[in-house]
């Protein structure tokens, strides 16, 4: 009898340990994915001159042989799109898993303090001004933090249920910022502006260069480690306040940390890609399937999908059509059916 | 080990809360804390747990004053264990008890493979070392208590407050969870227990509170305490002790409706 339940312990060990493993392991597919995603789009191009290419990147003289063209279209094109699809998509997942974990709730990701409508007006604003494209995520950026930093002000007006005020706050502001960003359309010019907002807030990572990429890499990296270094404690947060209390921690504090932290990452991403949906929700459940609730394995795989998620639909994107489809159409395009099919089979994972 | 001395909590100044409670808990002691809805029993375990600071008095856990304990100093001795409630998430047993390694653990860390040897022992030592897999929310409420129990344990404290363990359990569940408190308490565990049931009292408790209104009524043995008139008067209703010669068997309210 003993032995048959050492028997059990050890088979519950390892299914747990390979679910560890596929959460750690699962890191490796958003860099396979990156190197496909170079060779991909309309311009073909040859595996090997792709590995030369990025090795020039290290030893300038790898790049000997290779048209000027195809260099640019790699180096300066190709791979810092690429980057972006990566380092939005593990941004938008893995705070939308922790937004899920701190709020007790399965169903709202980064957006619901109003971040993506505050960066959507920001750049609608500087759209309708006519700025640049560094202008434009610059605004976005900063209207994505202002609206969260608004509805925070306003919910220290109260002193009782800080998170719930927060929450009521968020929405609002958010709603607040959306109608503003419909004053800038209505009175935008139909002929350029108009089109130029409204495809920005599709989301896509079209205009990418490499000049957006140093803060987004510079959040999206920093901000990671620390959902990375805090994720076992998102399972205690989950259980809310009391227990979290009880259980010698600082519930509050953790969870304002959390929020300032998905924040960043949010407005950082949808500062360079616009309004992309769907991730922060649908990938979060995906992980779930694949790994339990525990959100030491989920972050992780979080992380993962969300970045092997977007790269996949930016390739969609760039390759289905002469025309670029933007990404918010796809994700939503893709994302609800995923969406559908995983609440029916994950009815027992919450 | 835990001494409250004359405390007093309100929410607001014109209505106290509690008014002027003072309790000991030593190791191996089982305390229950009877009285109405509204006594006042929710707010003073809040206060023993030290998420609640009182007005005025004092609690010492250990000789020293509760509130200059962090709050992960605390956790160490003192546990929680709420009422039944279902998680947004459906973590597995051992994913529940590994949570009372909390506050032995630094902020950024995980549980280690030591972490999981110790969620284990207390899963075996609460009997449910095969329900390690399976999902929390899955289990039955009796079953449930002691997986709390168990994180307890894991948790190392030496103190556990639970709130009314024998709400929404059957009988055969109170007596399952109820008889494991007891085998605990025998090796040394504190437990202070909020129920609806006295007759639970009667067959586990060491040590009976009775509130009344914010205040202690009376606090002792279970067989001075648990007596027809202390009862009648916490919980203003007219209440019967059964007894078989001496020895008190049930507590029964009268029936007061006629006909």
């Amino acid at each position: 009898m003993r032995i048959v339940t050492l028997g059990k312990a050890r088979d519950a060990a390892a299914a747990s340990d390979f679910r560890q493993q596929l959460a750690y392991g699962s890191l490796l597919l958003p860099l396979a994915l990156i190197a496909i995603s170079l060779l991909l789009g309309l311009y073909e191009i040859r595996v090997e001159t792709v590995a030369k290419a990025l090795l020039s990147l290290v030893v300038p003289q790898a790049a000997e042989g290779i048209s000027s063209t195809e260099l640019t279209l790699i180096l300066r094109i190709r791979l810092p799109r690429v980057l972006s699809a990566a380092l939005i998509g593990a941004a938008l997942a893995s705070t939308g898993a922790a937004f899920q974990g701190i709020f007790k709730n399965p169903l709202v990701d980064s957006n619901l303090l109003g971040v993506t409508s505050g960066a959507g007006f920001g750049a609608a604003l500087a759209l309708l001004l006519g700025g640049t494209a560094l202008m434009v995520q610059g605004f976005a950026f900063g209207f994505g933090l202002l609206a969260v930093m608004v509805a925070y002000a306003g919910s220290r007006l109260y002193s009782s249920a800080p998170l719930i005020v927060l929450t009521l706050m968020g929405i609002l502001i958010g709603s607040f910022f959306t109608s503003l960003t419909a004053l800038t359309k209505y009175v935008a010019d139909p002929l350029n502006t108009l089109p130029a907002i409204t495809f920005w807030l599709l989301g896509g990572l079209t205009g990418v260069t490499w000049s957006s990429l140093p803060l987004l890499a510079l959040i999206t990296l920093s901000g990671s480690a620390f959902m990375w270094a805090v994720r076992w404690r998102l399972n205690i947060l989950s259980l809310g306040d009391a227990e979290a209390l009880a259980l010698g921690m600082n519930p509050t504090r953790l969870k304002l940390l959390i929020i300032l932290c998905a924040t960043l990452m949010t407005a950082a991403a949808v500062a360079v890609g616009g309004v992309i949906g769907w991730i922060g929700l649908v990938i979060p459940h995906a992980a779930r399937l694949l790994v339990g609730t525990d959100h030491k394995r989920l972050v992780p795989m979080s992380l993962a999908l969300g970045a092997s998620f977007l790269l996949v639909i930016d390739n969609i994107s760039r390759t289905l059509l002469p025309a670029e489809v933007p990404l918010g159409i796809l994700t939503g395009l893709v994302g609800v059916p995923i969406l559908i099919v995983l609440l029916r089979r994950s009815q027992t994972v919450w | 080990m835990l001494e409250a001395q004359d405390i007093h909590y309100s929410y607001t100044p014109e209505q106290p809360t509690l008014r002027g409670i003072s309790l000991t808990v030593c190791a191996g002691t089982v305390l229950y804390l009877l009285g109405r809805n509204g006594c006042g029993k929710t707010t003073l375990m809040s206060c023993l747990s030290g998420i609640l600071k009182p007005q005025r008095g004092s609690i010492r856990l250990c000789g020293r004053d509760l509130h200059s304990y962090t709050p992960a100093e605390r956790a160490r001795q003192i546990g929680l264990i709420p009422q039944l409630h279902t998680p947004a998430f459906n973590y597995s047993v051992r994913e529940m008890v590994l949570m009372g390694r909390a506050p032995h653990l630094g902020l950024f860390a995980a549980p280690s493979r030591a972490d999981y040897e110790i969620a284990e022992a207390a899963l075996e030592s609460v009997g449910l070392a095969d329900y390690r897999e399976r999902p929390y929310t899955q289990l039955s409420g009796g079953e449930r208590q002691l997986v709390l129990i168990a994180r307890g344990l894991a948790q190392q404290c030496r103190i556990l407050l639970m709130d009314e363990p024998d709400a929404h359990l059957d009988l055969n569940n109170q007596q399952r969870v109820m008889e494991r408190v007891v085998r605990l308490a025998a090796s040394g565990l504190a437990f202070i227990i909020t129920s609806h049931v006295p007759n639970n009292a009667l067959h586990y408790a060491d040590r009976v509170l009775l509130m009344k209104r914010g205040a202690a009524l009376a606090h002792g043995a279970p067989a001075d305490i648990l007596t027809e008139q202390l009862l009648s008067a916490a919980y203003e209703l007219p209440i019967d002790v059964i007894r078989d010669g001496e020895l008190p068997r049930a507590i029964l309210p009268r029936r007061t409706l006629q006909g």
